[in-house]
């Protein structure tokens, strides 16, 4: 029998030519998940907490992992709203836009950002500093409206709060 | 593992916590809060106090009163403090020692016999916030397992659907699908291999149930969905939940490891030949994902679109494999109807929607919090005797219930039980139990924009009345929003409503103009006064 022969070639390249390491670890999650197609979803997160966003390298590197076409791994990074192909700031500011945050204000909250710092839900500082983004209802509704703040969720906020709890990021770029 | 180890462990469990209980809400919602420092420092506090073998600090599942958190609870003499400080663990350590010497700290007491806790009936919530949910030796306490063992050793499947059948179960992820019609589908189906999955995937803006009882009693699901896997002949399962609850998911995984170490899950549960394996698959943020054929098209790796129905999942599902879908919230029921019976269950509720609900409620509410009150309470009574109306003396103008495939209930309808039925008339449905109440500040008009907005980007893009209607929807009500709208433009948004949910592909397109229909039938003049004169 060759099978067992067959089998070895699984992963296509040992490394990245680049030689970055990251490489390594989205192979190690790859290997753990036996190179099975239908793990596509959970190596994609894995990717982006490693890489911080899916790079168009990271997409190919998958798909030749996985050995699926790339217009496959595209589809499906581009189909679900946490996957992002862009990178991010380094902090991120997440409002909840919930039906219960929306109705106690949360729509208000983005709109105080938009004309204080000028950043609206998707969009990255110009230092790349801090991310603003906004979340279908994280659960929290009882806190509304809620603001995850690097992980950190933060709920009954207020313009202010949010103002201020943001200042530690924005460095000096804003007089 | 057989039952005499499962019982053993049970009583030396329950040993462990004859002390005094301390009780702090460990759910999302009270750690968002300080939750966790306040459980941290009331640990040290009470060793530092040398009270570290008469009382016992324990994080235990949501308390429900969301909105009055970071919430703590002291078991022996029926003591709840809201809103407590991690500066204030002193005083409830004082308190503890001495329970009438200090009288005035600025501690708040609740009253646990208040209306909101009161009304409650509890079944899916019977363990949350009474046990800690990381721990798989409180759950055995309370009798957990013990349903799983006796449908193994002392039922057939058949008798298991049997059971269902009698409860009347509906299933509580919206549709109101019979629970005991659908397992006895997928029971019949031939074939060796077949699946159970838990839809965990709680997409519903303004809703937490699923969330919270996952939070809090992760086991009671796990048990629910072997039951399940036994009655329908299912060897492995696949819990979908959303990758925005990371502390679920933490709690599911720890607990499945416990689990299998206990031989409770994995190959020959409690030494039989019975074999179940479950798996958590993370979504990644799509809403059409709760819709059962897109979620198992995500399970498989792929982008999470819908495909027509029929073969329906219990025929056809998981890699052409039949598939039983039920919610979070169905397979919570599972554990009370095998342990009470059908019977029991069925007694409970109304003739036509069997046992209680669960509903996140919030908004502009007094409490808000997590509830479970038996079907056929009426919106009147949760709203103002449980959740306290509006803050201020403000007015109930409607209540939002089913996410945006739902509507609203206006004020003057607020009498009216609480069932699949009569909400379907009133042109809103039960959904998975988000109950948004809305004061005389809010414009309805612009709650229906933020609901078809969140359709608009929310639509998989798979047929084109929902993928182009809800964006034309959208900008028909940008258009009254801005005084641009005409008596034109109001037909067009009815006649446009009407199309897209009579010829949508699935459940999102088919109910994305609820929240439009619903409020030009209660709120028409609201729209009309923003025609252009």
């Amino acid at each position: 029998m060759t099978v067992a022969t067959d089998r070895q070639t699984t992963p296509p390249s040992a490394a990245h030519p680049s030689g970055d390491k990251r490489f390594k670890v989205l192979d190690a999650t790859m290997k753990r998940n036996q190179f099975n197609q239908d793990a596509l979803i959970e190596i994609l997160h894995k990717a982006q907490e490693i890489f911080g966003y899916l790079e168009e390298d990271v997409l190919l590197y998958v798909a030749r992992g996985l050995k699926l076409p790339l217009s496959r791994v595209f589809g499906v990074a581009t189909f679900y709203h946490l996957f992002s192909l862009k990178p991010s700031g380094k902090h991120t500011c997440v409002v909840c836009l919930g039906t219960a945050c929306y109705v106690k204000g949360a729509g208000n909250l983005l709109k105080t950002l938009d004309q204080e710092i000028h950043l609206q839900p998707g969009e990255t500082t110009e230092d790349g500093q801090m991310s603003l983004v906004t979340a279908r209802c994280i659960g929290a509704c009882g806190i509304a409206p809620a603001v995850v703040y690097d992980g950190k969720v933060l709920g009954k906020q207020t313009d202010d709060a949010v103002l201020t709890a943001i200042q530690p990021w924005l460095g000096n770029t804003e007089v | 593992m057989d039952i005499k180890e499962l019982r053993e462990i049970a009583a030396k469990s329950r040993e462990k916590q004859a002390k005094i209980r301390i009780r702090c809400c460990s759910a999302a919602g009270c750690l968002s809060s300080e939750g966790e420092a306040v459980k941290k420092n009331l640990t040290t506090a009470i060793a530092e106090a040398g009270l570290g073998d008469k009382v016992e600090v324990c994080g235990v599942g949501c308390m429900k009163f969301c909105g009055r958190g970071p919430l703590v609870a002291v078991d022996d003499r029926n003591q709840l403090y809201e809103f407590v400080t991690p500066g204030q663990v002193g005083d409830i350590v004082k308190k503890l020692q001495e329970p009438d010497g200090i009288p005035e700290t600025g501690l708040i007491s609740g009253d646990p016999h208040h209306p909101f806790y009161a009304l409650q009936r509890n079944i899916v919530l019977e363990n949350s916030g009474q046990i800690d949910p990381e721990s798989i030796d409180e759950y055995i306490a309370l009798g957990g397992y013990e349903q799983l063992y006796k449908a193994i050793y002392e039922m057939t499947p058949e008798k298991v659907i049997t059971e269902m059948n009698k409860s009347g179960l509906r299933g509580r992820g919206g549709g109101g699908y019979p629970t005991g019609l659908k397992w006895a589908t997928v029971a019949k189906m031939p074939g060796q291999q077949k699946y159970v999955i838990c839809n965990a995937d709680e997409g519903d803006p303004g809703a937490f149930m699923d969330r919270s009882v996952l939070e809090s009693d992760p086991h009671r699901i796990l048990e629910g969905m072997a039951i399940a896997a036994y009655a329908v002949g299912a060897n492995h399962g696949y819990i979908y939940v959303r990758a925005e609850y990371p502390l679920a998911i933490q709690r599911l995984q720890k607990a499945i490891q416990q689990a299998k170490r206990y031989g409770l899950m994995g190959t020959q549960i409690f030494d039989s030949p019975i074999d179940f394996k479950v798996e958590i698959r993370v979504g990644a943020g799509a809403f059409v994902c709760g819709e059962e054929t897109a979620l198992i098209a995500s399970v498989e790796g792929k982008r999470g679109t819908p495909r027509p129905r029929p073969p329906y999942p219990a025929q056809s599902g998981l890699w052409a494999s039949p598939t039983l879908i039920n919610n979070v919230e169905t397979y919570a029921n599972v554990v009370p109807i095998i342990r009470e019976g059908g019977d029991w269950y069925g007694a409970i509720g109304t003739e036509k929607s069997k046992g209680t609900k669960v509903f996140a409620l919030t908004g502009k509410v007094e409490n808000a919090g997590l509830i479970e009150v038996p079907m056929g309470t009426t919106v009147r009574q949760v709203v103002q005797e449980m959740g306290g109306g509006v803050p201020d003396g403000g007015q109930v103008k409607a209540v939002q219930t089913g996410g945006p495939s739902g509507g609203c209930i206006p004020a003057d309808k607020l009498d009216t039980p609480i069932e699949y039925d009569t909400l379907l008339a009133l042109g809103t449905m039960m959904g998975s139990g988000g109950m948004i109440v809305m004061d005389e500040t809010t414009n309805m008009v612009d709650v229906a924009q933020f609901y078809m907005d969140f359709c608009k980007s929310e639509s998989c893009g798979k047929c084109i009345p929902c993928r182009a209607g809800t964006v034309q929807l959208y900008d028909l009500l940008t258009r009254f929003l801005e005084g641009e709208a005409t008596q034109e433009d109001l037909i067009k948004l009815e006649n446009l409503c009407h199309m897209v949910k009579e010829t949508s592909l699935c459940g999102l397109g088919m109910s994305a103009p609820n929240p439009v229909i619903s409020t030009l039938r209660y709120f028409r003049h609201e729209y009309e006064e923003l025609l252009k004169a």
